[in-house]
């Protein structure tokens, strides 16, 4: 099952300079876990020691913000459009980098 | 207050707008916007802001202009590099237009001086480089019920949203928490493009001129985000988070308190 993950550009570099990728999971969480598997490192970046999404970084699926959703026990499908979107200050320094 | 024969000449192209018209007009030259540090995304908001004849524009930086800044920061010419970027931005905004009022600010926004310092003005552009500024804003404008506009850029991508506090998302909304120190495990400085920080600060100056003219659709519970390797704008829609800890059913955030010690701070303020 393969769904397409946006990665947010500061995590470029552990993607392979990769804009988009495929993952494979039934939730959210296990996408996560597939990224990691496929791109170590990602997780850590995007994930607290809990595991728990950072309060920084939001995860939509189609459009819509997990958090609304199930959180990480959000279903996804084959198909689905999953956006990674970390808060951004102004002036040219960037987070998650 | 009736337009001047110059003011007339000068606004000509945006006084033909049906949306701005000669009361359109009235209204920016009557309003008053602050600009969060005179960077990137402040220096093309700010020349728009002043070229379109926002009254009062309040800029607040308490740095100085560095060779380094000159790339994207357009408020500054190399003769300024050194000077502080208030001043600076203050001289090229009245070059521009010397029929509004500049006032620059040389100083941090802090949890004491946030409330008094927005306080006095119409909209809030928010062009700061750190997320300690980032929330203290953010929360200081739905204290005060100030709207406010978001704006972001690293690399070559972005992001803008208009919050109008107590009837959309806030930034809070979006992302609850800054990241605390030694969140992420390593940082650098990332940089920008210069024209993608002009893109993302003209937008920003867009929104604030239709939140002050009261057109069109504002970014409200609308996260705009810039791709600039692909050029492609894609839009996610957020909304009110009614667990926010500023603008949510039971807030616990009812004054100011700035968060210290964000990871990357000791990056952003080598940035000069």
């Amino acid at each position: 099952m393969a769904v397409t993950v946006r990665i947010p550009t500061p995590l470029q570099r552990l993607t392979n300079g990769q804009a988009e990728v495929q993952c494979t999971g039934r939730t959210v969480n296990e996408l996560l876990s597939d990224l990691e598997k496929r791109y170590p490192g990602v997780k850590e970046r995007l994930c607290d020691e809990q595991g728990k999404l950072r309060r920084f970084v939001n995860i939509f699926v189609n459009e819509e913000d997990i958090r609304f959703l199930q959180g990480d026990q959000t279903a996804v499908k084959d198909g689905d459009d999953v956006s990674i979107i970390p808060a951004i200050a102004g002036g040219g320094v960037g987070l998650l980098c | 207050m009736a337009l001047t024969k110059d003011q007339i000449a000068r606004y000509s192209r945006q006084l033909i707008l049906p949306e701005v018209g000669v009361q359109g007009q009235e209204r920016l030259l009557k309003s008053s916007i602050l600009i969060i540090g005179a960077g990137g995304l402040g220096s093309p908001a700010a020349l728009y802001l002043a070229a379109g004849g926002v009254g009062r524009i309040g800029i607040i930086d308490r740095e100085t202009v560095a060779v380094s800044n000159l790339h994207r920061q357009i408020l500054h010419a190399t003769a300024d590099v050194g000077r502080p970027k208030g001043e600076s931005g203050r001289e090229r905004l009245h070059a521009l237009n010397p029929g509004i009022n500049v006032v620059a600010l040389q100083e941090s926004l802090t949890a004491d001086n946030a409330l008094g310092v927005l306080g006095d003005y119409d909209v809030i552009v928010d062009g700061s480089d750190n997320f300690s500024t980032r929330y203290l804003v953010n929360d200081a404008c739905v204290l005060l019920g100030k709207p406010l506009v978001h704006g972001g850029v690293v690399h070559l991508r972005g992001q803008v949203m208009s919050i109008r506090p107590g009837r959309s998302a806030c930034f809070r909304c979006v992302f609850p928490e800054p990241p605390a120190a030694g969140a992420v495990p390593s940082c650098q400085e990332a940089g920008v493009l210069g024209a993608a920080a002009g893109v993302l600060g003209s937008l920003m100056a867009h929104e604030a001129l239709k939140l002050l003219l009261e057109i069109g659709e504002p970014l409200v519970n609308r996260l705009l985000v810039f791709d600039g390797e692909t050029s492609r704008f894609r839009e996610v829609p957020v909304r009110r988070d009614p667990g926010c800890a500023v603008c949510g059913a039971a807030p616990t955030i009812r004054t100011l308190v700035r968060e210290e010690g964000f990871m990357c701070e000791s990056a952003l303020t080598s940035d000069r």
